[in-house]
């Protein structure tokens, strides 16, 4: 699949310009073949169109197609795949399922996304500022949780939230708050959320730490001679600076909010008011797997991956944001 | 000269340790949980240790001769192989996207980015059909073929490959009569060196966290990775709560490899998302 495209082949054609520092004069007399990037590429360009690309199209394709079952169903030629036009789109948006789950996705990505990335600007900043001896034990504490995989982490706080097993029941009961069942229908959302928040803090917080660390110290030593707090500095100088590393973050944010899933899949042993659909990605699951209905799933995949393309796309353009650019 | 002797502030070392508990607090209590027996599990205080940690790795390691260990090694298989591959597919991508003008280049930058903003996870299923298709499913290369290909990995090799190695360098390499494959395995790959760790680091950590794609790929449990194996036990502790102390135990040993490798690699992480830099 990775085979390593041959390259030392008899030069046939020159390349395109291959760029230079400006102003040297270049030397093109052992100029580079025209299928060296192509040869560069082909392993990616290959899985690209193997993994990506193709189930894409597949997914397009099956959305738009049914099963007919003629006669009583039975035998091997009785059920034919037809075209269906729109009708799995239809009864994917309808089905009463559906919204509530987008419903959902939507509460908790804006639960997850502002807290998530106000705790890791408060971090990077409070890290960035230098006022602390605690700094390096906690950014690595803090980043740590980056390190257990969703399904690990909504395992150990699953657990935490058991009532029999809970600190967190033992402080709400003794500052008298009473006894909440945390998995249960009320707090079930935040229970999710609090799993992606903390998971997601520390990554981050590195991400925009790493944005901080770059500035230069003499673009605000001026403004801390002119008297101004941490605090003006924070807010007039370095959040402006570190806008760019701030998209990002959010996009990434948006994009793994969409699709969260490991999560609730994982608490389900231990909650009983998480349902088979309570995500859109659990929907598609159910559907194509529960349900055998492939086609709704692969309308339904359309949708959510048109959607979050939509969303983070929509985003970037609105901020008018010159992430992901190319530089040359 | 003004005196800028920074003021220790103890509201900024106040917050932070707060963070640093909360984020601490779930991993000390599995290690505390891990050496409960399941009595103790449910009945003494929380953050009470007890003795039964070595009780419980082996009850573990005896669940179905072993299948845990065959979970892990399953995951260190697809999360090395896979990352491996994946950073030396991206590192190739992002050198030719970097360092060459082709005839369409930007489409295929553009498709890189597309598929920066349509993660893999959501793809799962539509994946799964096709391979379904091919009769590939339930195997090794269904969880590490579709992990090799990562668009992310591809965008930062190119940004490392633009910002890491001068045109210079690769104009001497051929004047010294080396061939592009050469050239690229002698001299771009080393100077690439701490931008495609970052690279192998996301890739590596993208897989071993990875559910979805293996929880629908594969039906035989001895094929599957950690994250899948411990969400099917966690499933059957509902039935036989005797299992959660193994769950607990398994999930506590899952993670000893990552925090090590991230301990031991932590300055890799510097990353600047927006531009792409490795600093440090």
């Amino acid at each position: 699949m990775t085979t390593v495209p041959a390259i030392e082949q008899p030069a046939t054609e020159r390349s395109a310009a291959v760029p230079t520092a400006a102003g040297r004069p270049r030397r093109r007399s052992h100029s580079r073949r025209a299928g060296t990037p192509y040869a560069f590429l082909a392993p990616a360009i290959v899985l690209f169109v193997a993994f990506l690309g193709a189930p894409i199209v597949y997914a397009a394709y099956l959305s738009l197609r049914k099963v007919k079952v003629s006669g009583l169903g039975l035998g091997s030629g009785s059920r034919t795949e037809i075209w269906a036009g729109l009708s799995n789109y239809a009864r994917s948006l309808t089905d009463p399922e559906f919204l509530p789950s987008v419903g959902r996705i939507g509460a908790y990505g804006l639960i997850v996304v502002p807290v998530m990335l106000g705790l890791a600007l408060l971090f990077a900043l409070l890290l960035d500022a230098g006022r602390t001896k605690v700094g390096g034990f906690t950014r690595t504490a803090i980043f740590l949780p980056y390190a257990v995989p969703a399904v690990v982490a909504s395992l150990l706080w699953g657990f935490l939230y058991l009532p029999r097993v809970s600190p967190i029941n033992d402080v709400l009961e003794g500052i008298g708050v009473g006894s909440p069942n945390l998995l249960g229908s009320s707090w079930i959302l935040y229970a999710v959320a609090n799993i992606a928040v903390w998971g997601g803090t520390g990554f981050n917080m590195i991400v925009l730490y790493t944005a901080l660390k770059a500035i230069p110290q003499d673009m605000y030593e001026a403004a801390r001679l002119d008297g101004a707090t941490e605090i003006q500095i924070a807010w007039r100088i370095k959040i402006p600076i570190i806008a760019p590393s701030m998209v990002m973050t959010f996009v990434f944010s948006l994009i793994a909010t969409l699709q969260v899933f490991a999560e609730p899949m994982t608490l389900r042993p231990l909650s009983n008011t998480i349902s088979s659909t309570w995500t859109p990605l659990m929907k598609v699951y159910r559907d194509a797997f529960t349900r055998d209905d492939i086609y709704s799933a692969a309308a339904t995949s359309v949708i959510i991956a048109l959607a979050t393309f939509a969303l983070s796309f929509g985003f970037l353009k609105l901020v008018g944001s010159r992430a992901f650019r190319q530089e040359d | 000269m003004a005196v800028l002797v920074k003021k220790r502030s103890s509201t900024a070392t106040i917050l932070l340790l707060l963070g640093a508990l909360y984020c601490l607090a779930p991993v000390l209590w599995v290690l505390v949980a891990a050496s409960k027996s399941s009595t103790e599990l449910f009945s003494t205080f929380t953050f009470a240790p007890s003795t039964h940690l070595f009780d419980n790795i082996a009850d573990l390691s005896n669940y179905r001769d072993g299948l845990y260990w065959r979970w892990m090694a399953n995951t260190a298989l697809y999360a090395g192989v896979g990352a491996l591959a994946s950073t030396f597919v991206s590192a190739m991508a992002g050198f030719a996207l970097a360092k060459f003008q082709f005839p369409g280049k930007s489409v295929v930058f553009n498709m890189v980015l597309a598929g920066v903003l349509v993660p893999g996870v959501i793809l799962a299923i539509p994946q799964y059909l096709l391979l379904a298709k091919v009769g590939m499913t339930n195997s090794y290369w269904s969880v590490l073929l579709p992990s090799i290909i990562s668009p992310y990995g591809i965008y930062l090799a190119r940004i490392f490959a633009a910002a890491a190695i001068p045109n210079e360098v690769l104009e001497a390499s051929r004047v010294d009569g080396a061939g592009d494959w050469r050239t690229f395995v002698t001299v771009v790959l080393p100077m690439m060196r701490s931008g495609l760790v970052t690279v192998f680091l996301f890739q590596f950590v993208a897989v071993w966290n990875n559910f979805m794609l293996p929880y629908i790929m594969l039906g035989n449990d001895k094929l599957f990775p950690i994250t899948v194996g411990l969400s099917g036990l966690l499933n059957q502790g509902a039935q036989q709560p005797s299992m959660y102390t193994s769950v607990v135990t398994g999930a506590l040993l899952s993670i000893v490899p990552l925090i090590a490798l991230f301990l031991a690699l932590q300055r890799y992480w510097q990353v600047d998302l927006a531009s792409g830099a490795v600093k440090g």
